[in-house]
């Protein structure tokens, strides 16, 4: 049986150097692989490009890596919670390359599925579409995108088996799935961590075979980024 | 007039029974309120759910379970949960029927500004355009002059393009305007208390007026 389980956080992230490049899962909040970005600040390494829908909050997720001035491009769809994010792209210091959410999702799924590019409308006529090629199928003008290309994913899911299969829960799915694919290295962690057998193979969401390492989280705080609720 | 519930209000008589329908951050979430009892209309939130409830009653809330306005949310019997691709895949491919989303200003072609004001703004476009490049059917809620009283509904936008040629129908808090395929803001409905004459005044793009303008109907 392969075995693809590591000790912790410290050990998932090893050879992580400076200048690479990450994708990260998670929507907003929510899903986010929060014991890696932990152990990444704690490990110092710099110059990162980061792959990631969001880029956190200024004390949470990513944000603290963009503290730490740890990052050097984002690539992102909406980095609008973080006063620490605009003033440093503001300022020049952090470079960011804003795309369509869909193109994100779709370019880190084509990694995934070995397919070099894809056609998408999202952008077309507008200041995305610069430099790209644009080709007509059926009358629609459609960008191509080149599939993402990272050194590592770091993802989280919540159950996973020590052969690396994963089980997202809710929108905590959301990036995860995609980004565990398109990773050459891909580090996955888990609420919990089960023995091979104890996942229905018909529930697994990402099959092993892209999770290159996988270790239960040692904290999950799980933050809510807007908590709307009905008074009881 | 109408407040930002009214324009809610006329919007959902848009919605009918058996749609998929995505509604965005603002105004467009309030429609969700004013779906007749008894239509089935399922909401679709881009960040990986098909119907999707209303907020969590206080206690229950979720932090795995929220919305593309990253709030927390529930899920109704007969939801489903998916990835961020293929929750794009079904926007690409119609599958969801409406699209409901606010504008900073929209073009009498039918372009919309939405996401960017150079200098400003640069929180980034999120789902807009891959939702505005695909949807068969946008409809935009906005108020019809910005903070600075200028026209919103404009003969070509200023502000950087979300999308080109894909609003289909307007509803502010004083008309509802169809936007036509050959350029031009048809004026359908007058909200309460408002003129024509108004509506004219605060249109800079080109209106479109034939007979007599309605009443709204909320």
């Amino acid at each position: 049986m392969i075995n693809r389980s590591v000790k912790n956080a410290e050990e998932a992230i090893a050879g992580i150097t400076d200048n690479m490049t990450l994708l990260v899962g998670g929507f907003g909040l929510c899903g986010i692989p929060e014991n890696c970005i932990n152990a990444l600040v704690q490990s110092g390494v710099k110059g990162l490009t980061c792959i990631s829908n969001n880029a956190g909050v200024d004390d949470f997720g990513l944000g603290l890596l963009l503290q730490n001035k740890q990052i050097k491009k984002m690539i992102s769809s909406y980095v609008g919670e973080n006063a620490e994010f605009e003033r440093q792209m503001l300022s020049g210091e952090l470079e960011v390359e804003l795309i369509p959410q869909g193109t994100l999702a779709t370019r880190a799924l084509a990694a995934g599925y070995g397919m070099p590019v894809i056609y998408t409308p999202a952008g077309v006529g507008t200041e995305v579409a610069a430099g790209k090629e644009v080709r007509n199928f059926n009358g629609k003008d459609y960008l191509m995108e080149y599939a993402f290309d990272a050194d590592f994913a770091i993802v989280k899911a919540w159950k996973g088996d020590t052969t690396g299969n994963l089980v997202f829960r809710h929108t905590a799915r959301n990036f995860n799935p995609l980004m565990a694919m398109a990773g050459k290295i891909t580090i996955a962690e888990v609420e919990e961590l089960v023995e091979p057998g104890q996942l229905d193979p018909d529930h697994i969401h990402t099959p092993g075979i892209y999770v290159h390492r996988i270790f239960k989280g040692q904290v999950f705080e799980k933050r809510i980024e807007q908590r709307t609720v009905i008074k009881r | 007039m109408l407040d930002k519930n009214g324009i809610a209000k006329r919007i959902a008589r848009e919605v009918q029974d058996g749609y998929y329908v995505n509604l965005g951050i603002g105004i467009p979430t309030l429609v969700a309120n004013y779906i007749p009892e008894g239509m089935h209309v399922v909401l679709q939130s881009e960040n990986g759910i098909l119907g999707m409830g209303p907020f969590p009653v206080e206690g229950t809330e979720d932090a795995d379970l929220i919305n593309a306005g990253k709030q927390t949310v529930t899920l109704l019997p007969g939801s489903s949960i998916f990835d961020s691709a293929m929750s794009f895949g079904m926007i690409r491919s119609q599958k969801v029927n409406l699209t409901i989303l606010g504008a900073m200003e929209v073009s009498e072609f039918g372009d919309i500004a939405n996401w960017k004001i150079p200098g400003k703004m640069v929180k980034g476009m999120g789902g807009a355009m891959d939702l505005v490049a695909s949807a068969k059917n946008i409809i935009v809620a906005m108020q019809h002059v910005n903070k600075a009283g200028e026209s919103k509904l404009l003969p070509k936008c200023e502000l950087p393009i979300t999308g080109l040629r894909c609003v289909k129908k307007i509803v502010t808090e004083l008309a509802v305007l169809d936007v036509l395929p050959q350029g031009g803001f048809k004026l359908l409905e007058r909200a309460p208390g408002v003129s024509v004459e108004q509506i004219v005044k605060a249109t800079a793009g080109k209106l479109i007026v034939e007979g007599d303008i309605p009443e709204m109907v909320l």
